[in-house]
């Protein structure tokens, strides 16, 4: 029984695989504080660009979390297109928290009864640690001289975006693009649908996440500007010296990107404890001021104010506000015969 | 081979023992590998109803990405038919310093897996690549249009035509080409009357296989195909976009969609390689 414990415990997504969790985890219950010195593991199941954000974060969080129960903890990450990563949980692969890029995955989830319903009001900021906006990448000293939306529209113009149907991240894009239009003078529904439109028209390639929108502009030389989640620019940037630009638009949309743990899973598991300390820590100066160095918006003002030259202020549109929650913005936009799949009708 | 239409007796005599554990076995083995995953995707469109299953596979973005993902399976089919009989036969026929190498080489699309394929191609054909970058002055764009899902459709068909015929042609020896040379055959009428009509079954078997595996290609396809609606969007994309939006009615139907228009492509092969066949014989 013993060597059952620590293989549990040590290869648990193994274990939970072949089934075999249920029982094993039974003991998990008592274990809490009790046992703390017992090595734990979570699964962290997030989207596409977090890699190296997560990294960083799962070493400082393993360090706070030795030093105040004296256990050990192991993150294991995994990564990929949001509404895909979502359906993996759904379907089973056994996540102790969820760090998608939008609200509406996580919605998902919480619909087929794995997480509870007021998961937004569990943590502050409506579970969203931090913040990120969509900025345009272009070509070093920026040729085509791309300084707003209105100029990705003009003749001979290519633009990358990933397919909002299977990337998050190309939602909050063509919202973005959709929020810029609506506030142009005289603008309107029908102004901004038609806008999207003909942004679309400019866009060669359709990736189905953002790495690979990434990787068909900086290496295979595809476009002239890049749709992107800011904190992937400036990886963009660190990685190809010299080579691209970063243009912030006069108006953007504020993404939010949510966590929330898996009610389900962790309760299985015995690893709630964990799981929500995790995702508060989060929150705290130490990880706000890790979320700041990845490029993404911090939450906290005085990290906000430290790292605040890579941030510059703009208006951005609030999904809430602007939108009417994602839900609404789903349902409108990126649905089934919704706006995305009306500007791709024939004819 | 004796080719008979009349009903199969059940039980045919063999030497060996073990008719009903035989089959009981391929029964069991195929219903966990292929039936019972098949009959639920037969099972998943109709949540629905009938009319919202049509409604799906008659919308002209998926109508566009069957004819796409059929046509350009079809031909890099027949594209690998000429390419993939030539390189069977150049392997076959000759003796050149290389060629054990080059005759491994035709399976590595099998052992790779397919999104490094795609993304090898994508670089290879993208306007900036080694490839992409001698035809983007002419203005031909390769990667990023249906001209890429047919290249890429092609690398994955080929080994299915070579394997196929090697064997065959193998076995086919020289000395039969000599004969009908002494004959007076011309070298034409040599190919087209002595060795096409032995290696016909064969290419049909490589087609029907490479053909099947091009019309369900995902991987190595996305990386190439542009992905845009209604010109480079490829029907199993649209099963994952479906997905996605957790519309496994709508992913069903688009598979349904796929495993009939297979179904009946496959069945007009065989159909056609039988009357072939009887044609043969009289």
């Amino acid at each position: 029984m013993t060597d059952k414990k620590l293989n549990l415990n040590r290869r648990t997504l193994i274990a939970a695989a072949a089934g075999g969790a249920a029982s094993l985890a039974a003991p998990a219950i008592l274990r809490g504080q009790a046992q703390a010195a017992e090595p734990v593991t979570l699964l962290n199941v997030s989207y596409d660009p977090t890699r190296e954000l997560y990294k960083a974060i799962n070493i400082a969080f393993a360090k706070t979390w030795k030093g105040r129960t004296g256990q050990d903890v192991t993150i294991n990450q995994s990564h990929g297109g949001s509404g895909a990563q979502a359906r993996s949980v759904i379907d089973g692969l056994q996540a102790d928290v969820v760090t998608l890029a939008l609200a509406y995955d996580i919605d998902s989830i919480a619909d087929r009864g794995l997480i509870a319903p007021n998961w937004p009001s569990r943590l502050p900021d409506k579970s969203t640690p931090y913040t990120s906006t969509i900025v345009f990448l272009v070509k070093k000293g920026n040729p085509l001289h791309i300084r707003d939306w209105a100029d990705l529209i003009k003749p001979g113009v290519q633009v990358i975006t990933p397919n909002p149907k299977t990337s998050g991240g190309a939602r909050w894009n063509l919202l973005a693009a959709y929020a810029w239009a609506l506030r142009q003078p005289g603008g309107n529904a029908n102004s901004a649908k038609a806008y999207i439109g003909n942004l679309y028209k400019h866009v060669p390639v359709l990736d189905s996440g953002a790495r690979g929108s990434t990787t068909t502009f900086a290496e295979r030389g595809i476009g002239d500007v890049l749709l992107a989640w800011e904190n992937e620019a400036y990886l963009s940037l660190a990685e190809f010296p010299g080579k691209f630009d970063i243009i912030t638009p006069s108006i953007s949309v504020l993404a939010e990107p949510p966590v929330a743990v898996v009610d389900k899973v962790v309760d299985k598991r015995g690893t709630r404890a964990v799981a929500e300390a995790y995702l508060n820590f989060l929150y705290t100066p130490q990880a706000q001021d890790i979320i700041a160095e990845n490029h993404y918006r911090p939450r906290n003002a005085q990290s906000l104010a430290k790292y605040g030259a890579g941030f510059p202020k703009l208006p951005l549109a609030d999904i809430d506000a602007d939108f009417g929650g994602w839900r609404k913005a789903q349902a409108t936009f990126f649905a089934d015969g919704g706006l995305f799949d009306q500007i791709y009708k024939p004819g | 081979m004796a080719f008979s239409l009349s009903l199969p007796r059940l039980r045919e005599p063999s030497v060996l023992p073990g008719f009903w554990p035989a089959l009981g076995f391929t029964v069991s083995y195929l219903s966990l590998i292929v039936l019972i995953p098949l009959a639920a995707l037969i099972a998943r469109p109709w949540e629905h109803g009938g009319a919202e299953f049509l409604h799906t596979v008659t919308d002209p973005r998926v109508l566009a990405s069957l004819r796409l993902s059929f046509g350009a399976a079809f031909l890099a089919s027949a594209i690998n038919l000429v390419m993939g009989l030539i390189t069977a036969w150049a392997l076959v026929r000759y003796d050149f310093p290389g060629r054990r190498l080059l005759d491994a080489a035709v399976d590595v699309p099998f052992a790779l897996p397919t999104a490094v394929a795609g993304i090898a191609l994508a670089t290879l054909y993208a306007p900036n690549g080694w490839i992409g970058s001698l035809f983007a002055p002419l203005g031909v764009k390769i990667a990023y249009t249906p001209l890429g899902v047919l290249i890429a459709l092609v690398a994955v068909g080929l080994p299915f035509i070579v394997r196929s015929v090697q064997p065959v042609l193998q076995d086919l020896d020289a000395e039969v080409e000599e004969a009908a040379r002494t004959l007076g055959a011309r070298r034409w009428q040599t190919i087209r009357q002595v060795i096409l009509p032995a290696v016909a079954p064969a290419l049909v078997t490589g087609f029907s296989l490479a053909f099947a595996r091009a019309v369900g290609e995902y991987g190595s396809v996305i990386f190439i195909a542009g992905n845009m609606p209604m010109k480079s969007e490829i029907a199993p994309l649209l099963i994952i976009i479906e997905l996605s939006q957790f519309n496994y009615a709508g992913a069903a139907s688009v598979g349904l969609a796929m495993l009939i228009l297979s179904f009946i492509a496959l069945l007009a092969i065989n159909i056609g390689q039988l009357l072939f066949l009887r044609r043969g014989k009289r």
